[in-house]
Parts: C-alpha cells; sequence; structure tokens
C-alpha cells in the first residue's frame, strides 16, 4: 500500500514517476559502485592489516638488535650519548611521501631518503670506531624498517577511515535512499491507479446516466408515439385513403 | 595534499639510548630556534614535559613520522589513544629495557579487534 514506509513528498503525476524511477536507477548504479569501490578497498585492507602484523613483530626484533650494538658501543668508547645529542644538527636520515591511488583513496607510502652524511665523525675516534660505524649501519636499517612500517600504518589509518566512509555511504543507500525511492514509486503508481480506476468509474456512471437518459427519452417518445398512434393513426390511415371521403369540417365553403 | 610532500623528517620521543641509536642513524635535526625533533625521557622528566612534545611533533608540518617509546607512550597513553590522524604517523617502537608487548600498541590493538571480527 502506499501508506507503508517513508517516502518523498512529491505530487503524484507521471512525470513525477518518471523522475524517480530514474532516480531509483541512479541509486542503484551508485549502490553498486560504492558496493565495488568497498570491495576493492577492503581487500586492500585486508593485506595490509596482515604486512603491518607482521612488519611490527619484525620490528621488536630488529629493535633489540640495534639496541643491541649500541651497547656494544657504549662498551666500548663509554657513553657518547651526550655527545651525540650535541652533535645532531640537520637530518641527514630523511623520508620522502610518495602517494599511491587505490581506488580514488590516495595513500601515502615513505621512502627513505638518505644523504650519506657525515655525521659524527668524530664520535669513538679515540676508541670503539668500529662499533659506532656498525651501530650507525644497524640503526639506519631499523630505521628503515621503521619508515616502513609507519607507511603501511598510515595507509591502514587512511584505509580504515575510507572504509567505514564507504560502508556509510553504501548503507545509506541500500537502507535508506532506495526503499524511499521504492516507496514513492509504489505510492505514485498507486495513486495512478486510484485515480485511473476512479476515472473509469466515473466514465462508467457517465455512461450509465446517459443510458439511462437515453432510456427515458426512448419510453418517453414510445410513450409518446402509442398515444399519437391511438389519436394520429386513424386519420393518417384514412387520410391516406381518400382524402376527399370525408367532409372537413374546417372547410368553410 | 601537497604539504605532505614537506614532512620528511623523523621525530622521536624515548630513553636516552633509542634516541642516541637513532640519532646515530642521522635522524637528528635541529632548527633554526633550537628546536630539536627528539626528546630524551628519562626518570626525572615531567609527564607534562612528554604531552608538551608530544603535542609539538604532532602539530608540526614538516614531521612525517613519530616514533616514541613504547614505556614513554604508556605514561601519556590517554593522548596516545586519543591520536587518530594519519599525518604523522605515530609508531610505537620497544626500548632496550622494555620488550615489546604487542597487546599495548594503540594500533596492533585494533588490527587484533579486526582480525577477531
Amino acid at each position: 500500500m502506499s501508506g507503508t514506509g517513508p517516502r518523498e513528498s512529491i505530487f503524484p503525476t507521471r512525470m513525477a514517476l518518471t523522475n524517480t524511477k530514474l532516480r531509483l536507477k541512479g541509486a542503484q548504479t551508485g549502490h553498486s559502485l560504492l558496493a565495488k569501490k568497498r570491495d576493492a578497498l577492503t581487500t586492500r585492507f585486508r593485506a595490509i592489516l596482515r604486512r603491518v602484523d607482521e612488519a611490527k613483530r619484525k620490528m621488536g626484533r630488529v629493535m633489540q638488535l640495534a639496541s643491541f650494538s649500541l651497547a656494544e658501543v657504549t662498551y666500548a668508547t663509554g657513553d657518547i650519548s651526550y655527545l651525540v645529542q650535541e652533535q645532531a644538527k640537520s637530518a641527514s636520515f630523511k623520508v620522502k611521501a610518495k602517494q599511491e591511488n587505490v581506488s580514488g583513496v590516495v595513500l601515502p607510502a615513505f621512502e627513505v631518503d638518505r644523504v650519506p652524511g657525515s655525521d659524527f665523525n668524530l664520535t669513538g675516534l679515540g676508541r670503539g670506531g668500529q662499533q659506532v660505524l656498525r651501530a650507525k649501519e644497524v640503526y639506519a636499517k631499523a630505521v628503515e624498517t621503521l619508515v616502513e612500517l609507519a607507511s603501511l600504518q598510515t595507509a591502514f589509518m587512511i584505509l580504515d577511515e575510507v572504509i567505514r566512509a564507504t560502508n556509510r555511504r553504501v548503507n545509506a543507500i541500500e537502507h535508506v535512499v532506495i526503499p524511499r525511492l521504492e516507496n514513492t514509486i509504489k505510492y505514485i503508481t498507486s495513486e495512478l491507479d486510484e485515480m485511473d480506476r476512479e476515472e473509469f468509474f466515473r466514465l462508467k456512471k457517465v455512461q450509465g446516466k446517459k443510458k439511462r437518459d437515453a432510456e427515458t427519452a426512448e419510453a418517453t417518445r414510445k410513450a409518446l408515439e402509442a398515444e399519437g398512434h391511438k389519436n394520429i393513426q386513424p386519420t393518417l390511415a384514412g387520410g391516406g385513403g381518400d382524402l376527399l371521403g370525408g367532409k372537413d369540417e374546417d372547410v368553410i365553403f | 595534499m601537497a604539504n605532505q610532500q614537506d614532512r620528511n623528517l623523523l621525530a622521536v620521543i624515548g630513553d636516552e639510548d633509542s634516541v642516541t641509536g637513532l640519532l646515530l642513524a642521522g635522524i637528528g635535526n635541529v632548527g633554526p630556534n633550537q628546536s630539536k625533533n627528539f626528546l630524551v625521557v628519562d626518570s626525572k622528566t615531567q609527564i607534562p614535559t612528554i604531552e608538551a612534545a608530544f603535542e609539538d611533533f604532532t602539530s608540526r608540518k614538516d614531521i612525517a613520522i613519530l616514533l616514541i617509546n613504547q614505556h614513554v607512550a604508556e605514561k601519556i597513553r590517554p593522548l596516545v589513544d586519543k591520536y587518530q590522524e594519519p599525518f604523522p604517523a605515530l609508531l610505537e617502537i620497544p626500548s632496550k629495557d622494555h620488550p615489546y608487548d604487542p597487546s599495548k600498541d594503540s594500533i596492533l590493538k585494533r588490527v587484533q579487534k579486526l582480525f577477531g571480527e
């Protein structure tokens, strides 16, 4: 029935029906497109999810290794942390953000951009220079892992958000927009049908009345005719027989 | 999206050893007005100091990745859990004295939740 469910407040005409049908078609197309997008994103998301988990565990091991090599440095050189902190001037280990497009979503990925720096050249000059060099290398490797993980994680966060938004849209179209349009179409159709029936009924009524009127007219005519038959028929017959046979009282002379 | 191209630094909040190691790798950067991109946290560092550094690093426009020791992150956990921005990427790293605990990581928590669904 037309009264069930929410529908748009629209005047039930044939044009509105056409418009609404077009809109329903558009909504269905949009729904299938968004659903496809969601599927593509989810596939990507799943792959990233697994890699994030893996990379996080790898990071634990790598950082442990790095800490160990730093311990070696400390053992050989003594405490160099203050020296290192004071000598830090400008970063030689930087990252570059590049972008990747997954069905309209821009995913950033970080790339290591390393300038072979000459920082801390004097560190460990006295003793432990080799250990310092090795620690630098190990840490650089570790940071590379961290950068990789960071880009995975960023992609993870962005994808998570986009998937949520897409899901919201898909659900909104599926459960709100499409039913409303369908209800509107049903409403318009039923109203138009109702109008059709009313029109048909009206026509029938008119026809019936006309018929009745015609019948009444016919009956009156017949009655009149029958009456006239009684009066007119003999004269007619007589008149037809012989005009001069009877005497006309109207004729004065 | 253009401003993401400018983000090319890494920042770190951590204990002395982690910071030293990462600086050795060459991530250290000192800005024109002595604004460092690292903070050393020891047992005497006040929590408000860490929080201020965290806020500072997350609001800076030139930092792409913020590394934070997990045990430091634990101290300002509400702030870390509230942080949802993709840029800069927040990464909890293990430290020498505190082995990595995946169950505490705010990202891994979400990963686990999604796997467990």
